[in-house]
């Protein structure tokens, strides 16, 4: 079982106080601190169990206009067997087209049997590399999976749908799924596998080697164009309870039941 | 000059990060805050992480790091949490003098138990009459036959009751002149005969850590329990501060960061008189003294424990690193209970902890004054 897993690196804006940069198009990321997306680390973690399990091989790649080298190290800490890593300029400010683009001309090129993307990423939240990926590659794709088993040259796949609502589908392999958090519980990092992830492959190349023209990249090859960004407006009409920890919680649900939240 | 970490480093820090952040939960804290206990459970996930030995070599279940990578973890775990930070990472006290004056045997024995987070050791030199000087000591090994019958009490040793085995050092020459170069370190193993040690129960702070009084009453020591040669014991423990001071330090340092990060996050946040407290010039400058102080520390430290792994020991720049990191602490600790006003004063808020656990970096191993003894006679020579 050779499985191939796309990941990204996101900034962490939970708790941060977002900027928008002077050209309107991005946040200031300076400060923020970066990591694996959360959709690709359950990817990752999933595919290394399924590797465990059933022997084979776990491949890395992330296409990243920044030096994601940490990125890659994390997967072969976490025990992906080698890394791949397409770095280039052009691809800041690329759509999930051109992303997918660069990823199937490293791919296309390796043996496997599955690809994992996560469902989306956090920062841009398209949701569309895994589906575009499959489409490149001519192979069958399933999205927001929670659930895998390996059948002789099948796999079968559950998806999550609205209201929990769970779907069985089967696909031929090769094929992609777009995993769903949740899908499993990601190992930490360990000190051994960092230990070990050193003796590992990985691999940087340019979008030369690769063979992508200047048409296939960057902003002008990207069919979607980000037009701006902005913060929402700061709401009016908050409402601060005061009292005990218990005169507050009441408070809070018969307002929930005053809304419908709660019957 | 390089200031700067390896990429494997950064790495190690960040799992530390990671681990600690997932699993060093608040409640949890207060938990085991209120009651006293070791947090068992973290303890064996951390181990199974390789965090435990990252500094042993491999053939004793270690991961063969050295001790800038053990200081990066130490940093991270307090910085999460004191409490939490300061028991899963002194598990190894002690061991480092098997590390480095055991032979093969009891390396193999007593370290990959410790490194594979299956046993928890400890150091005893303090003693109710010895404790900055522990030039003579009151517990006496006396050679016979088999080994040696160990007698005397020593206090306040970190692991106490929790240890399977402790680090012991005792005087066994008791006509030797200097009086240090009769002392030996003896290995005693928990539940051995005459062995007992009792929890010391309240303290200031480092509540999640052992602290106990053990006592020795003909307590039989097999002869292939002495680390290291007889008679020597003063100079392994001399060894082990070299190594045990950063470490110490980097709780500090940790300790000092998490405070501090606290004390930020809430300036930023909190508004009196019209404005955010952090616009208040006296905050801001109290910020930046706390902040500066925690960069000169770590820079200390970083370079003592550089020192140590490249085997170029400088024993003036590891006491610097331990006292500067330990006064800072205090300091840092003082100012982010200050920042935080009432709700800092408040056990919930975590930062009167960190202030509590912040206190005893300036006393274990060393105090400052003796530090400050220590790098005056290297700077000066032998002073009468
Ligand atoms: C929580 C906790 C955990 C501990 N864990 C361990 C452990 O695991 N193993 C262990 O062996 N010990 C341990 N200790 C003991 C610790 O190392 C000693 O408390 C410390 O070395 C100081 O000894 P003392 O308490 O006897 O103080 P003293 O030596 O009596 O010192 C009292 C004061 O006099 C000062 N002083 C002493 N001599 C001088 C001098 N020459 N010049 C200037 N000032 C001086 C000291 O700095 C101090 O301020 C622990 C202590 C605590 C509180």
């Amino acid at each position: 079982m050779d499985i191939i897993v796309c990941v990204k690196k996101v900034p962490d804006t939970r708790e941060a106080e977002l900027i928008i940069t002077k050209d309107g198009k991005d946040i200031e990321k300076g400060e923020l601190v970066c990591d694996i997306n959360e959709w690709d680390r359950y990817a990752v973690e999933e595919a290394i169990r399924l590797k465990e399990e059933l022997g084979g091989s776990v491949t890395a790649v992330a296409v990243t206009p920044d030096e994601d080298e940490d990125l890659l190290r994390k997967c072969l800490a976490m025990g992906a067997d080698r890394a791949i890593m397409v770095k280039d300029e052009s691809f800041r400010g690329s759509d999930a087209h051109v992303i997918a683009t660069a990823l199937h001309h490293i791919i296309k090129d390796l043996p496997f049997d599955l690809v994992f993307t996560g469902v989306q990423a956090e920062d841009d939240g398209y949701a569309q590399v895994g589906g575009i990926l499959a489409g490149f590659l001519k192979v069958p794709h399933a999205t927001l999976v929670t659930q895998i088993e390996v059948l002789e040259r099948k796999v079968q796949v559950h998806r999550e749908l609205e209201e929990a609502l769970m779907e069985v589908v089967e696909l031929d392999m090769p094929a992609v799924c777009t995993i769903q958090t949740g899908i499993n519980e990601p190992r930490y990092v360990s000190i051994m596998g960092i230990r070990k992830a050193a003796k590992k492959e990985m691999k940087t190349l340019n979008t030369s080697d690769l063979g992508l023209t200047e048409e296939e990249l960057g902003d002008s090859a990207s069919k979607v164009k980000i037009k701006g960004l902005s913060l929402p407006p700061s709401g009016k009409g908050a409402e601060i309870l005061k009292g005990s920890t218990g005169e507050i919680a009441t408070k809070v649900a018969s307002i929930l039941k005053s809304k419908g939240v709660l019957a | 000059m390089n200031f700067e970490l390896t990429p494997e480093q950064r790495d190690i820090q960040k799992a530390a990060r990671e681990f600690a952040t997932a699993e060093f939960d608040k409640d949890l804290a207060i938990e085991h805050e209120l009651n006293h206990s070791f947090p068992e459970e973290l303890w064996r996930k951390a181990s199974k992480l390789g965090f435990a030995g990252i500094h042993f070599p491999e053939e004793y279940g270690g991961q063969g790091y050295g001790l800038l990578e053990k200081v990066l973890v130490v940093e991270e775990f307090c910085r999460q949490d004191s409490g939490i930070g300061m028991a899963l990472s002194l598990v190894e006290l002690g061991s480092e003098i098997i590390l480095v004056h055991g032979n093969e045997e009891q390396k193999k024995k007593y370290l990959i138990p410790v490194a594979t987070g299956e046993a928890i050791s400890a150091a005893a030199f303090t003693e109710p009459e010895h404790g900055s000087d522990i030039t003579f000591l009151s517990t006496v090994a006396t050679k016979d036959k088999d080994g040696y019958q160990i007698n005397g009490t020593k206090i306040f040793i970190t692991n106490g009751c929790i240890a399977s085995f402790t680090v012991v050092l005792c005087q066994t020459d008791l006509e030797a002149k200097p009086s240090y170069r009769g002392q030996s370190t003896l290995i005693v193993e928990k539940g051995q005969e005459g062995f007992d040690a009792t929890e010391l129960e309240n303290k200031m702070g480092m509540r999640m850590n052992s602290t106990a009084e053990l006592s020795f009453v003909n307590v039989k020591v097999p002869a292939e329990n002495l680390v290291g040669d007889e008679n020597r014991g003063f100079y392994n423990m001399m060894d082990f501060v070299n190594e045990s001071r950063p470490e110490i330090g980097a709780l500090a340092l940790g300790i000092a960061q998490g405070a501090f990060d606290r004390a930020l996050n809430y300036a930023k946040q909190r508004k009196q008189f019209g404005q955010r407290i952090a616009d208040f010039q006296v905050i801001q400058h109290k910020l930046a003294d706390m902040a500066t102080k925690i960069e000169a520390s770590r820079l200390l430290l970083y370079k003592a424990a550089r020192n140590f792994d490249k085997g170029k020991i400088d024993p003036k720049i590891s006491s610097m690193a331990k006292w500067f990191s330990a006064r800072s602490a205090v300091e840092v600790t003082e100012e982010a209970v200050q920042i935080l006003g009432g709700h800092g004063y408040m056990l919930e808020n975590e930062v009167e902890r960190f202030y509590r656990d912040a206190r005893v970096t300036e006393i274990v191993e060393g105090t400052r004054e003796i530090q400050k003894n220590n790098i005056a006679r290297l700077l000066i020579g032998k002073i009468s």
